[in-house]
């Protein structure tokens, strides 16, 4: 049985700033990323949706200490957000001073748009990463 | 199902880089574990090795195979587990699985890894590599990042002022490194014995609000373990330690976690297991050896494991209750954040102190007194690999 949704179709989405995830038919869960079986009830009968993108972040951190090759990009701001469909999706936080950042952005709303991560020897390519800033 | 007991255990010195090979530092630990059981190589039917970056440290794939060959258990079967940092517990559990089918009779069981000798920035890369990589570690995220952001959730979801949590979680690990500092084969033996609030607070923060003394350190070293059917085990040892139960879960994504996290699903799933295997409920262990690669690790697996009451665990380490001497000794042996953390090995490594204590072998500073029972608990990723055992004195 194939994906209905793989990781090169929901990366080249990302990269056009949209966020697509699988309806399951049976429950109505929403999983993002991509599955091939139902986050919730573990169904198959799953469509492809295009999700908002946006929501609350539930928590963050900033990190000081990158891993090999990616020393440039310290301090950076990860968030997980739990998105109005439910799900929650790990991204960057920008838009704010990383160094600043503090629990006062837990619940905070967000939107979504994207950054791709080019890869190195590892990672078969590059990714694309959900990147948030605050609505205001 | 067979009674599986663990004859001998041995383990090397954790340590920060050093010289020797994985092959050899795992064969350090294995051949004394088999000396210490009374046995010769060809006694070992079969091993089981936990190792997740040779590969990376130094080239060398198939580890096991050379490990095998090292110490003389020519063309013995030797398979190699891969569990992120369970990798050891890992093989730990399968070795019990085909001594207790009746396969096997004795077999050794362990993990090796050679973390420090790649150097911060190529371990924190491969260590990364136990997160998603497609869909989380374009994030840039890292293990302290996995863990800092469980300590802004555990500090929300339980509504504990940040502040107070983090001097919690320094006294977890002001804790664990008083117990190392007692221990000859920690890596931090002999040193922060005098840690303090301040201190941990004050350290270098790697991710927010984890600062360098929240964290374990990036270990070499090796453990081994020999586990023999009942019968076996009685010729060999006056003082068998059972392993009567076990568990094992795995999940996926951090953020596919998110109905229960900063809880750690796997965890409570495995541990049951093992609980229930065992006949036996979390206020019956007397020493618990858990994965305490970051300080509020400690409090999340002690909560988990039912030790605890959910979001109280931070005051039973203030009140003592999680030391020796209190409801449940946690991490005599100093746990990852002082004894060290070579990821293929560590549990293993857990094996080996709930061992020497139910035997009563320890250093006097960090033995406890009259534990019978024991139980380890390692968490491989971001709680994708979880693994729980539980020993007991059969004597």
């Amino acid at each position: 049985m194939e994906h209905k949704l793989i990781f090169k179709d929901y990366n080249e989405a990302l990269l056009q700033n949209k966020l697509l995830g699988l309806k399951c038919r049976a429950c109505g869960t929403i999983t993002v990323p991509p599955k091939i079986a139902c986050r919730h009830c573990t169904g198959s009968e799953l469509e492809v949706v295009e999700l908002k993108g946006s929501g609350k972040i539930r928590t963050f951190t900033t990190v000081n200490v990158a891993s090999e090759g990616r020393e440039d990009e310290v301090p950076y701001t990860i968030v997980m957000v739990e998105l109005d469909e439910g799900p929650w999706l790990m991204g960057n936080l920008e838009g704010i001073d990383p160094q600043k950042a503090s629990m006062e952005l837990i619940g905070k709303y967000v939107a979504m748009g994207n950054k791709s991560y080019g890869g190195d020897k590892y990672s078969a390519g590059e990714s694309a990463r959900p990147v948030f800033q605050p609505v205001v | 199902m067979k009674k599986v007991a663990v004859v001998g255990v041995a383990q090397t010195k954790f340590s920060g880089p050093q010289e020797k090979t994985g092959v050899e530092l795992f064969a350090e630990a294995a051949t004394e574990a088999i000396e210490v059981s009374s046995l010769k190589p060809q006694d070992i039917k079969a091993l089981f090795v936990g190792n997740a970056l040779a590969d990376f440290e130094e080239g060398q794939g198939m580890i096991q195979a050379y490990a095998a060959e090292n110490i003389g258990c020519l063309y013995a079967p030797a398979n190699r587990y891969e569990g992120a940092c369970a990798s050891a517990s890992m093989a730990v559990r399968d070795a019990f699985m085909w001594v207790a089918s009746g396969y096997y009779d004795i077999v050794l069981a362990g993990g090796v890894e050679r973390a420090a000798t790649m150097g911060t920035g190529l371990a924190t890369r491969t260590f990364a590599m136990f997160s998603d990589a497609r869909y989380e570690y374009p994030s840039g995220v890292t293990f302290p990042a996995v863990f800092a952001m469980l300590t802004y959730l555990y500090a929300d979801t339980y509504k504990i002022p940040l502040q107070k949590l983090r001097e919690q979680m320094a006294r977890v690990s002001i804790q664990s490194y008083q117990h190392g500092s007692t221990n000859p084969k920690a890596q931090f033996y002999g040193k922060n014995a005098d840690m303090t609030v301040e201190k941990v607070l004050g350290s270098f923060v790697v991710c927010t609000p984890l600062t360098l003394h929240d964290c374990c350190p990036f270990s070499d070293g090796a453990a081994a373990v020999v586990l023999a059917s009942e019968e076996a085990a009685k010729k060999l040892t006056g003082k068998p330690v059972y392993i009567t139960g076990t568990g094992q879960a795995s999940c996926g994504t951090l953020s596919n976690q998110s109905d229960y996290l900063p809880r750690i699903r796997a965890r409570e799933i495995s541990s049951r297991q093992a609980y229930d295997m065992a006949s036996l409920k979390p206020s019956d262990i007397d020493i618990c050896e858990l994965h305490d690669c970051f300080s509020i690790a400690s409090l999340i697996a002690t909560e988990s494991l039912g030790f605890f009451d959910f979001g109280t665990s931070g005051e039973a380490w203030e009140r003592g209750e999680a030391d020796i001497g209190g409801k449940i000794a946690i991490n005599p042996s100093g746990g990852l954040k002082s004894k060290g953390h070579p990821i293929g090995a560590t549990g293993a490594g857990q094996v080996y102190e709930v061992v020497r204590q139910l035997r009563g072998e320890v250093e006097p500073e960090r033995q406890v007194p009259g534990a019978k029972t024991g139980m380890t608990d390692t968490l491989g990723g971001d709680g994708g690999t979880l693994v729980n055992l539980i020993l007991e004195r059969g004597w």
